[in-house]
């Protein structure tokens, strides 16, 4: 019996809930630690970069004023997905030169991870919130809320899950983001952006890049319509050149490079509030 | 000059206490000092209703208030006189008597004060018997519970009513504060009574607690300027009940001074309801002229 | 006419009853000036003391710098020298960071966090203590009106360092499952317009979380950061642990790029933020920013009017205007517009502008001459780009940097004045029909610091509040400040909260 010919996937970006090219028409070979090439991936440009920060921003005040509870269900709904095409994943972590067993525990662990910031969506305001006792007859209190727009700069390493670690943070409390994907291995990335599509997350919330870090920071952090970066690259240049860029428009920078993407401390309510801000709001109390 | 439109009284003007109570606290940091505070004290002393209103009232009381009002200290026959004295109707003619020849008016009270719990007729007769007795002005109160309950064209009408019988006496409508409670409820009533006629509008009979205060005297001249402005006519303003220190007169008078402006500042535009008022002014104005601290006791308490 | 009025005619004031006067005033205008004019109630300045020349304090001592250079602080409102005090130079702030690390490592995070409390207890007691002299100073200093430091400025900044107090022995209770711990040395820059209350923003957060000072007053306003050094000293506090350097943007510099500065925190300028930003990029260096704004400030047609009216004044030309949250940009609703603005002119013939030291002036002397000079320049860009200027008739002084009250209409959302921080009393006008259409144009700014709303409506207001990207929505009142409040900006007016729990995070590492 003659070996049937494998149909191999076209790996594109998740921009705005649809699935483009890069407008450059071009790509690079993503290739295994063997030096085999696995597939070609989109190598976006600065073009595809503004596409993307105009589809956050357009999907940012939906998502926003969604309330916590459905963006709760959203989140959880994305981790039920994924657990559903888990196989998919673990095979293509494979490809990339990762172990069965250790592909399997980084997708159980990005499943899970989910699920823990899903929980926090409707919980941050409560636990961050505050009625402030002012002197004077008025009713005070403070509430987070999303801070707009996050450019995500994710790591190379463990491809899925540090991606799944920086985007669900951001998203819970109501911002949209761009995330430029691992360099090395796109591909877990792209692919959940087709979990993603098939959930109910709305087109441009999430926003997924891939290509060649150097063409996008530059750009991602200078945009001034982009409010907040959140870089996992250590590079003491890279982490200089967002700073200076952030400064163009006062922009949130957190900068985030673990060691151990697995570690538990990474599922903490903090990295929810880096990306958010405090909103006072006073009223007089009287008849 | 147009008539102007009268505004459905149903609408409610919306007032923030908090804000109103700030903008007090506000005026009340003026520093009232030097000339300005002699010029004050004395406008004060002016624009005083000399008032007793007490059940046990008699010809002999009235007539030594009378005494009072006329010549407020005698060692400084240069003072003002009082604006008027404030007497219940059957102690109008006495005043009148007491008083004459000198420019202190006679204002009564009338309609059944200070509760105003009867029928408009006794009401009326209330108010024309007082006129007839020689009355300058009467002040008339509201009835407060139709009022509470919305009935905002008994109000109107009933104050209407009143103005026609006063004939030529000048209406001063007691809205009786006190009882409204939300200072929105104190803007509508100034509303109805400026629109049915009111002369002036006047806080309080004194009888109920609070009286006079400065929140609600300022939604009361706020209210006073809005008239103004949208028909063309002055209306006269009155806090009485609780106003007994000079230091507060003087805060009223910043009231008036920075929400109408100097065309108010004058006793035929604005005057307080009050008796114990009298001597704490006259003593600021003793020691301001001769530098002393005074004593009650240097003071007649009439 | 209402229906539920049963009278048949509307009364005719001039005939029925007794014919009425009207006004003197034919033209419906209210006179404010002409009687019982307010006599002048200056506050006697003759027990506060000035010292002619101010050092550096550094390490609990008063030092001079050590390039021996003096700048001086003027008294905006006679365009007199008040003193001397020293310009910083590296050296300077070296040392500073010195004594603020030693400080650090050897007494101040060690102490327990209740002695650390009843030290800022202390000096929370200190301020109030000498209240009134530290109100005179910063009137004299900065211009701004006695009844505002007197009331404001001052009782505020006591009541800071009270509030923070409390805090520094129950830090474990801010921060859910998390253990707080201080960062260093903290470099702190503040502005001339709150000089004492910017200073008690900064320091009493900072040391009630451990952590050591070193400090930079404006150059236009340094003398009650001084006579707080006094205090640090009175109270006992180990030396070191606060520190004062004066000087100028230079020395702000020097402070932000210290190699051992572990935070900075700045209040000021977004385009002085900016470079703050810029410089500390690629550090470890944390930071935290008050920048400009440009406030909306919405008054709805179902609005207080008459508090609404109060509002706007307390909004704009509080502090001279000299507000990072002032709500400089008045949007109003167009059924309501000509009567609120007829309300406001009336408003504004009230205002007193003159003497900082009178108890009735509303309206004090512009901080620097600098300043002054921009507003002018403002003023004149407003009335080239087609607007219309109003100003209040008031007398000014003749010497001494003042400017009227001055609001703009006919103005729109591109005009300069409705987009830059003009930093002074100067209010621009603009209307709107729809809450949309008020909501996208108050958005419609880089800054997102402080917003207004009024309107009676409680809904209105959640949604308003909610659509309004600004870190301070004040819904029927405005420029409200409190210890247990936070405050800051979202977008370019800067980050991190200051005031509250909030106001601790800036301080810590977990």
């Amino acid at each position: 019996m003659a070996e049937r010919l494998e149909v191999l996937k076209t790996y594109k970006t998740y921009v705005g809930g649809k699935f483009p090219r890069s407008e450059s028409d071009r790509t690079y070979r993503v290739t295994n630690p063997k030096g085999t090439h696995i597939a070609n991936a989109c190598r976006c440009t600065r073009k595809d970069l503004r596409d993307a920060v105009v589809a956050a921003r357009t999907a940012f005040g939906d998502w926003s004023n969604r309330s916590a509870y459905n963006r709760g269900q959203v989140l959880y709904r994305i981790a039920e997905m994924l657990e559903g095409r888990k196989e998919q994943f673990v095979k293509e972590l494979e490809l990339a030169g990762v172990k069965e067993k250790d592909a399997r525990v980084e997708v159980h662990t990005a499943i899970d991870r989910l699920i823990y910031f899903a929980g926090w969506t409707d919980k941050i305001s409560q636990v961050f919130g505050t009625v402030n006792p002012v002197a004077s007859a008025h009713f005070n209190f403070s509430s987070p809320e999303a801070t707009g727009v996050v450019g995500i700069i994710a790591p190379d390493k463990n491809p899925l899950l540090s991606a799944i670690s920086m985007i669900a943070p951001v998203i819970a409390s109501g911002n949209t983001c761009i995330i430029v994907s691992s360099e090395t291995n796109p591909l877990p990335a792209v692919s959940f952006g087709e979990v993603l599509h098939a959930s109910d997350v709305p087109g441009g919330v999430i926003n997924i890049l891939t290509g060649y870090r150097s063409e996008m920071v530059d750009s991602l952090s200078s945009h001034k319509d982009v409010n907040a970066i959140f870089n996992s690259i250590e590079e003491p240049e890279t982490r200089k050149l967002i700073d200076e860029n952030a400064s163009i428009s006062v922009k949130r920078t957190s900068h985030y490079s673990p060691d151990d993407w697995f570690a538990v401390e990474h599922e903490n309510p903090y990295l929810v509030l880096e990306f958010m801000e405090t909103k006072t709001t006073w009223h007089p109390v009287g008849f | 000059m147009s008539i102007a439109e009268i505004p459905d009284f149903k609408q409610t003007i919306p007032i923030d206490k908090i804000g109103v109570e700030e903008r007090v606290s506000r005026l009340n940091k003026r520093s009232i000092k030097k000339e300005s505070k002699l010029q004050a004290l004395k406008l004060a002393l002016s624009m005083i209703d000399h008032t007793t209103l007490e059940g046990k009232d008699s010809e002999g009381k009235v007539i030594q208030l009378c005494s009072k009002a006329r010549t407020p200290y005698a060692p400084m026959p240069h003072l003002p006189h009082v604006a008027a004295v404030c007497v219940y109707p059957n102690m109008v003619a006495t005043a009148k008597k007491a008083l004459k020849g000198t420019n202190v008016k006679v204002a009564s009270v009338a309609t059944a004060f200070p509760s105003g719990m009867a029928q408009l007729h006794i009401k009326l007769d209330d108010t024309r018997f007082a006129v007839d007795q020689g009355a300058d002005e009467i002040d008339m109160v509201i009835s407060r519970g139709e009022f509470l309950k919305g009935n905002y064209s008994f109000i109107f009408d009933e104050i209407a009513a009143v103005k026609e019988a006063c004939g030529s006496a000048h209406l001063k409508v007691i809205l009786e504060t006190g009882e409204l409670e939300t200072l929105e409820n104190v803007r509508k009533a100034s509303d109805i009574a400026m629109y049915a006629g009111a002369d002036f509008i006047k806080t309080s009979t004194g009888k109920i607690s609070p009286a006079a205060t400065q929140p609600v005297t300022l939604v009361m001249l706020e209210a006073i300027r809005d008239f103004y402005i949208e028909t063309g006519t002055m209306v006269g303003m009155k806090p009485a009940g609780g106003i007994r220190k000079a230091k507060e007169a003087l805060q009223y008078l910043v009231l008036v001074k920075e929400t109408l402006g100097a065309a108010w500042l004058t006793p035929e535009w604005f005057r307080f309801g009050a008796s114990s008022l009298t001597n704490d002014l006259l003593m600021q104005i003793v020691k301001q002229e001769t530098g002393v601290y005074q004593s009650i006791d240097y003071f007649s308490n009439d | 006419m209402s229906d539920t009025i049963s009278t048949n005619q509307p009364v005719d004031k001039t005939t029925n009853g007794s014919p009425k006067p009207t006004s003197p005033n034919s033209d419906l205008k209210f006179d404010f000036a002409s009687f019982w004019e307010y006599s002048a109630a200056p506050e006697s300045s003759d027990f506060v003391e000035i010292d002619p020349k101010y050092n550096h304090f550094i390490n609990g001592e008063f030092v001079a710098p050590v390039k021996g250079r003096y700048m001086k602080s003027i008294n905006p409102a006679t365009e007199k020298v008040l003193c001397e005090f020293a310009e910083g130079t590296s050296e300077d702030v070296d040392s500073a960071v010195k004594a603020a690390r030693k400080a650090y490592d050897k007494t101040w995070p060690k102490l327990s966090g209740k002695e650390r409390g009843k030290y800022i207890f202390r000096i929370a007691r200190m301020i109030q203590e000498r209240a009134r002299e530290f109100a005179i100073t910063e009137s004299m200093d900065g211009g701004k009106p006695i009844r505002e430091s007197r009331d404001v400025d001052v009782p505020l900044a006591a009541a800071y360092f009270f509030y923070y107090a409390g805090w520094a022995d129950k830090l474990e209770y801010a921060f859910p499952g998390r253990k707080p711990k201080s960062l260093g040395v903290c470099g702190q820059i503040i502005p001339w317009n709150f000089p004492l209350l910017m200073l008690a923003w900064k320091i009493a957060p900072a040391l009630a979380t451990g952590n050591t000072v070193v400090l930079k007053p404006a150059e236009s306003t340094p003398i009650t950061a001084l006579k707080f050094a006094e205090i640090c000293k009175d109270s006992g506090l180990p030396e070191g642990v606060v520190n004062i350097v004066t000087g100028a943007g230079q020395t702000g510099s020097e402070i932000v790029n210290h190699p051992d500065v572990n935070k900075i925190a700045f209040t000021g300028s977004t385009k002085v933020g900016k470079i703050i930003q810029k410089t500390l990029a690629g550090t470890d260096k944390k930071f935290t920013l008050e920048l400009g704004g440009k406030g909306p400030n919405i008054v709805f047609e179902d609005a207080p009017l008459d508090q609404a009216v109060e509002g706007i004044i307390n909004a704009i030309f509080f502090n001279q205007g000299h507000v990072c949250c002032a709500g400089s940009r008045l949007l109003v609703q167009e059924g309501v517009a000509d009567t609120l603005i007829q309300k406001l002119k009336d408003r504004m013939e009230t205002l007193i502008v003159g003497d900082p030291l009178d108890k009735n002036t509303d309206i004090g002397a512009i901080n620097s001459k600098a300043q002054f000079e921009r507003i002018q320049q403002y003023l004149e860009i407003g009335l080239n780009e087609g607007a219309e200027m109003y100003q209040s008739s008031c007398n000014v002084p003749e010497n001494g940097y003042f400017c009227k009250p001055t609001i703009f209409t006919n103005v729109s959302q591109s005009n300069r004045i409705v987009q830059e921080e003009i930093f002074g009393p100067v209010l621009t006008i603009q209307t709107f029909r729809t809450p949309a259409e008020a909501i996208e144009k108050a958005n419609n700014t880089p800054y997102g610091l402080a917003s207004g709303i009024w309107t009676d409506k409680g809904s209105k207001i959640f949604k308003t509040g909610q659509s309004i990207r600004s870190g301070v929505m004040w819904s029927n009142t405005y420029n409200k400040f409190d210890p247990t409040s936070p405050f800051g900006g979202y977008n370019e007016s800067g980050m991190g909260r200051e005031g509250g729990l909030h106001g601790l995070y800036p301080y810590v590492k977990f």
